[in-house]
């Protein structure tokens, strides 16, 4: 194989995304100058919204225009129902970050422990592999029935899913150290602790660190539908809020966005992975 | 009859049969002693037990039978008078070379500064020649330079004693040798007492006191201790001169070719008093022909040998 230049991959994404925007914007022209509306619809959805471009496909400037004008002002608020997507996304993050940490914080000593004994182990494995393949949702009816409170029950949404890829992973990490490690640390006397925090959990660290990831790659694809069932703030709102308004572009634009923080994210926990990960 | 320093007595090993099979047992009745300052080297095939009996030194592992007393005390878990070198090094990856060192240095003397651990582990990874390396991951090092590596670690934290199974095993003939010219010279130099496996017959007799010979397994002994009589300052340039070199290698080659197979089914021994032999004091006369098939005689009479020394 001949070597590729650096700019090769770049230059090739570039005439992807040509290409795309190419074919989306001309064949949203068509529809639009195409379209005929049946008066009973135009009638039902309102004579604006079934002739005007709103409820048409928009084309690529149309979003383009719209996103510009987000990112030039994402945090306006007019009223509950009209706040800046740089505000809704915050909420969103917010909601993420704070289940994932309160996960973190439960599922990785959890993990240490179930990891460290076969007995416990095989004691809570039954229990994990019930729960485990539970949709996250379905918890949210029971959430806020007992928290009462739809903020927190996204949380705990958040919390519940994030949960399970860190514990696994972290359970499987500690339990697979290599025994030669642990026979230094003996032979050394190091004490139980030290053992855990220089030992273990370094060696593990990698395996956690896969576990983290997951776990935020599933919690922000959870808090878009938990928002959209709870309301109130968030970009799964937005997104649903938009939905009621027939404003595709902002759907449009929102999807983007989502798109991009989602990938943030991953980005952040890949560095992270990165400086534990060592090489054998 | 003085006590030695390390005292194995009666050592037994047996791994439960499952599912009704009887019981395998690897190695039975094992005794032996090492001295202070003493250099001993455990020769015998795969599988017959030698891993598990330095593990039992190292308290890793337990005996099913029978005990280690060192420096009279019973050996009940691993201790910092015990440093380990593993056969496959076993350095942390995460840790550069200096601090793997100082990994144990820290543990040996927690009340120590880290300016001071730091210190003492760079002199021990120098004495190994590795003081251009300090700040180099495993993962960056060359076989024989993680053993040195291992080496350092065991050394830094002044054992009592050093256990060393088959630490050059994976290494080419080379570097082999030159590591064993420096594990020869600090070991002069501070006379630690060692216990190592190999299976390198050469080895064991540039490096040893004394060679600890096992027959194979199941049932495993120590068939015989063969002392190494040439003088002490040997190296591996000269070692080879010296008449007894060739009278001790050939013992020690006939043991394992011929001899260590059908060991276990003869009841001639007392396994509390291994037969010592020191073929190297033969004269001419009593090389051991290599095809000499073994009878219990043999080992009663191997020329002017001495039994018993070990009480
Ligand atoms: N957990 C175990 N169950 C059954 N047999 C074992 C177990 N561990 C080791 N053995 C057996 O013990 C014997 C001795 O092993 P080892 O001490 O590693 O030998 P060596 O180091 O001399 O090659 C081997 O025959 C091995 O099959
Ligand atoms: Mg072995």
């Amino acid at each position: 194989m001949k070597p590729t230049s650096f700019w090769a991959a770049p230059i090739l994404s570039v005439l992807f995304f040509g290409l795309f925007v190419g074919i989306w914007h001309f064949s949203t022209q068509q529809t639009l100058g195409e379209v005929t509306v049946d008066p009973e619809y135009a009638a039902l959805i309102g004579a604006q919204a079934a002739t005007g471009g709103q409820s048409a496909m928009p084309g690529p400037l149309d979003v383009g225009a719209k996103l510009w004008e987000h990112i030039r002002d994402p945090f306006y608020d007019r009223g509950t129902n009209d706040k800046g997507i740089g505000t809704q996304l915050i909420y969103s993050i917010g909601r993420v970050l704070i289940g994932f940490a309160l996960a973190a914080l439960v599922a990785i000593p959890l993990g240490f422990v179930i990891g460290m004994s076969p007995l416990i182990y095989k004691a809570l494995d039954p229990f994990i592999q019930v729960l485990k393949p539970i949709s996250p949702l379905a918890w949210m009816p029971l959430a806020l029935y007992t928290i009462k409170d739809s903020n927190i029950s996204a949380v705990f949404v958040i919390f519940i899913c994030s949960l399970w890829p860190m514990l696994v992973n972290t359970a499987f990490g500690v339990a697979s150290v290599r025994k030669d490690w642990l026979n230094v640390a003996r032979t050394l006397e190091v004490s139980s602790l030290r053992t855990a925090f220089q030992v273990i959990l370094p060696a593990a660290a990698p395996t956690i660190m896969t576990g983290m990831r997951i776990s935020v790659g599933i919690a922000w694809l959870v808090i878009v539908a938990a928002e959209m069932l709870v309301g109130g703030t968030g970009i799964g709102y937005f997104v649903w809020n938009e939905w009621n308004n027939l404003s595709i572009t902002n759907i449009i634009s929102a999807i983007l966005l989502i798109g991009l923080v989602g990938m943030m994210l991953d980005t952040m926990l890949a560095q992270l992975a990165r400086a534990v990960t060592y090489k054998e | 009859m003085s006590q030695p320093f390390l005292k194995i007595e009666g050592l037994t090993k047996r791994f439960a049969g499952s599912g009704g099979a009887p019981d395998f047992t690897v190695f039975e009745n094992i005794f032996f002693g090492i001295e202070k300052g003493e250099f001993a080297c455990i020769i015998g095939h795969s599988g017959c037990g030698k891993t598990t009996i330095l593990n039992v030194l190292a308290g890793l592992d337990e005996a099913t039978e029978g005990g280690v007393v060192m420096g009279g005390r019973e050996i009940a878990g691993p201790s910092l008078e015990r440093g380990v070198v593993f056969q496959s090094h076993a350095l942390l990856p995460w840790l550069t070379a200096l601090g793997n060192v100082a990994f144990g240095v820290r543990s040996r003397w927690p009340q120590w500064s880290s300016k001071q651990i730091e210190a003492h582990s760079i002199r021990y990874l120098e004495m190994v020649g590795l003081g251009g390396a300090l700040h180099k991951k495993p993962a960056e090092l060359s076989g024989g330079m993680k053993q040195r590596v291992g080496i350092a670690r065991a050394f830094a934290i002044e054992p009592k004693m050093l256990l060393l199974d088959e630490p050059f095993g994976a290494l080419d003939a080379l570097t082999r040798g030159t590591i064993q010219d420096e594990l020869l010279s600090i070991v002069q130099a501070t006379h630690q007492t060692v216990f190592m496996i190999t299976h390198d017959v050469d080895e064991a007799i540039l490096l040893a006191d004394k060679v600890l010979l096992m027959s194979n397994g199941p049932y495993a002994k120590i068939a015989e201790i063969v002392e190494i009589t040439m003088p002490r300052d040997r190296t591996r340039a000269t070692v080879h001169h010296d008449p007894q070199y060739y009278r001790i290698r050939n013992h020690l080659v006939d043991f394992l070719v011929n001899r260590s197979k059908t060991y276990a089914g003869e009841q001639g021994d007392d396994p509390v008093h291994p037969p010592v032999v020191r073929p190297g004091l033969d004269g001419g006369a009593q090389v051991v022909p290599l095809a000499k098939t073994p009878t219990p005689s043999d080992q009663a009479s191997p020329g002017p040998a001495l039994r018993n020394a070990s009480n």
